[in-house]
């Protein structure tokens, strides 16, 4: 049995729009009662919402708003509501001698989370999420025992908000590496032997009658910072030269692209941009790494 | 209701509807925009906001065609999650001389509004180089051609111009000496009183460490003058607006 073809009867009554277009008529039925009650509540809502919200330009400016809103003070009074739950937790960091930070359990438990997340934010990107550094970049591991200038809280502190040879803060930690290659302080056969020397102390593979010649310039060139046995200087930021913990790579080419060109790493001062609890949990936080002293 | 009687008249004049509808679209247009160009409270001066140097002026040209925005948007909003994260919100003076703002809504990378002085210049020339090599979970593409693309600024000087024919107040002097303080800026062996003196707050470095100009050390001398030319510990935001 076929379905008997349906021809929709224009609806009684309600005729058409007038269109025509190649003889196709448009019926003119009434909008949806519930689309048409939507659109008169919209209607009604932007009354209100004038009334409450900033709205109408004027000449001097917009009309406020019955409400007073803005964003700026809705995002300030905000903080203010997560800075002033914070407020005694983070005085007490502040007040706290930073050497008794690392010991005191109450503010070591807001200090650890409240540093990872700071360490996370800005330090991460160059000393890695987990806190490794880049090896062979320049970039330090703060996990190990290593520090080139102070692994205490006060030097991490210290570090942390000056920075390390920044332009921006006239107390940043500073040491400048001479370019011993590029700028001909020593020939580059005696920069193979000092190559060898370094080589020799950090316990490598090495040619020896090089390395002897290279102990004598080592000597006289690289000591005063890196020391007589080549054990480094914290207040110079002088890196150990007799363990395996390369900041630039520790193989023959590497340490002699450093004694051609030096080394110049830069960390900016957060001083600027973090605040004193900040910086404090965010020291306490490397501090607590593994490497703390 | 004669008036909506006669819409098949102006249904069937494509001339008329066209002109009509414009009025219309007008007026919307009309309502909204005007006023943001004489309200007070929409017009904030705020200190320490200056034009681009050249060489910034030349990075951002390099941000703007690698398409870094696509990625990055340069708009901390006034929220608390985002002041927490990358600092204080963004004010639109901040980007009163930006042809187009880069303002943006797609965050695949971080906000990049105030990463100027947030890392080093080696790092930025490491991270541009090879992403990966410095933040292991980065999916940003490597830029290290940015590097072996060498600059002479011979055309920044025009481009300045086209941003002074919008509103950018450079001045006859600026554009007369763009090719110089172009180079100024990547040597700190340079003579810079002059840069200094018409910009301000400038940083002079040499950006990627190479002896030429680059596009790279452009695109560092821009990263890193963002969000840094207001001080906030001086700025106090009016409520109003």
């Amino acid at each position: 049995m076929c379905a008997k073809k349906v021809i929709k009867k224009p609806a009684q009554g309600v005729g058409t729009t007038g269109h025509s277009w190649d003889g196709i008529e448009e019926l003119n039925n009434p909008l949806p009662r519930w689309w048409v009650w939507v659109f008169c509540l919209t209607i009604i809502w932007s009354v209100g919402y004038v009334i409450a919200y900033p709205a109408w330009p004027l000449i001097k400016g917009a009309t406020p708003g019955l409400l007073q809103s803005s964003t700026r003070a809705d995002v300030q009074a905000e903080i203010d509501r997560f800075d002033a739950a914070n407020a005694g937790i983070k005085a007490s960091l502040v007040a706290a001698d930073l050497t008794a930070i690392p010991a005191d359990k109450t503010l070591m438990a807001y200090a650890e989370p409240a540093g990872a997340s700071i360490f996370r934010n800005n330090c991460a990107q160059c000393h890695g999420s987990g806190a490794a550094g880049v090896q062979g970049k320049g970039y330090p591991n703060l996990l190990d025992n290593d520090w080139l200038w102070g692994g205490d809280m006060e030097a991490i502190y210290t570090t942390i908000t000056h920075g390390v040879r920044n332009t921006s803060d006239p107390e940043a930690r500073y040491s400048e590496m001479p370019k011993f290659g590029v700028d001909g302080l020593l020939e580059p056969t005696q920069i193979n032997a000092v190559v060898e020397h370094v080589l020799a102390i950090s316990g490598q593979e090495h040619d020896k009658a090089l390395a002897a010649e290279g102990a004598t310039l080592f000597a006289d060139n690289c000591s005063v910072c890196h020391g007589e046995q080549g054990m480094g200087d914290r207040t110079q930021g002088a890196p150990n030269l007799t363990d395996a913990i390369w900041l630039y790579g520790g193989d023959r080419d590497m340490i002699k692209d450093t004694v051609n060109y030096a080394r110049f790493g830069v960390m900016p001062a957060w001083a600027g941009r973090l605040s004193e609890d900040e910086i404090r949990a965010v020291a306490a936080y490397v501090h607590s790494r593994g490497g703390g002293e | 209701m004669a008036f909506l009687d006669k819409h098949k008249a102006i249904e069937t004049h494509a001339t008329l509807l066209m002109v009509l509808s414009l009025l219309v679209v007008a007026i919307g247009g009309i309502v909204q925009i005007v006023p943001l160009f004489y309200l007070e409270n929409t017009i904030e001066k705020v200190e320490g906001v200056r034009p681009y140097t050249p060489l910034e002026l030349a990075g951002q040209e390099v941000y703007l065609r690698e398409g870094c925005y696509v990625c990055h948007s340069q708009m901390i909003r006034p929220m608390r999650d985002e002041v927490e994260r990358y600092g204080h919100y963004s004010l639109a003076a901040e980007s009163q001389y930006d042809h187009p703002f880069q303002w943006g809504s797609k965050r695949t990378g971080p906000d990049l509004a105030r990463v100027g002085g947030k890392y080093s210049d080696a790092w930025h020339v490491d991270h541009l180089t090879d992403p990966q090599s410095v933040v292991p979970e980065s999916v940003m593409p490597k830029y290290g051609f940015l590097s072996s693309v060498k600059l002479d600024g011979k055309y920044i000087g025009a481009r300045m111009w086209a941003s002074s024919m919008v509103g950018v107040p450079y001045t006859e002097e600026h554009i007369a000496n763009a090719v110089v303080d172009f180079a100024a800026q990547v040597d700190p062996n340079a003579d810079t009183v002059g840069l200094l003196e018409r910009y301000g707050k400038v940083n002079v470095s040499n950006f990627d460490g190479q002896p030429d100009v680059t596009e790279m050390d452009a695109l560092i001398a821009y990263l890193q003058v963002l969000g840094t030319m207001v001080d906030f510990s001086t700025f106090t935001p009016d409520a109003s607006r």
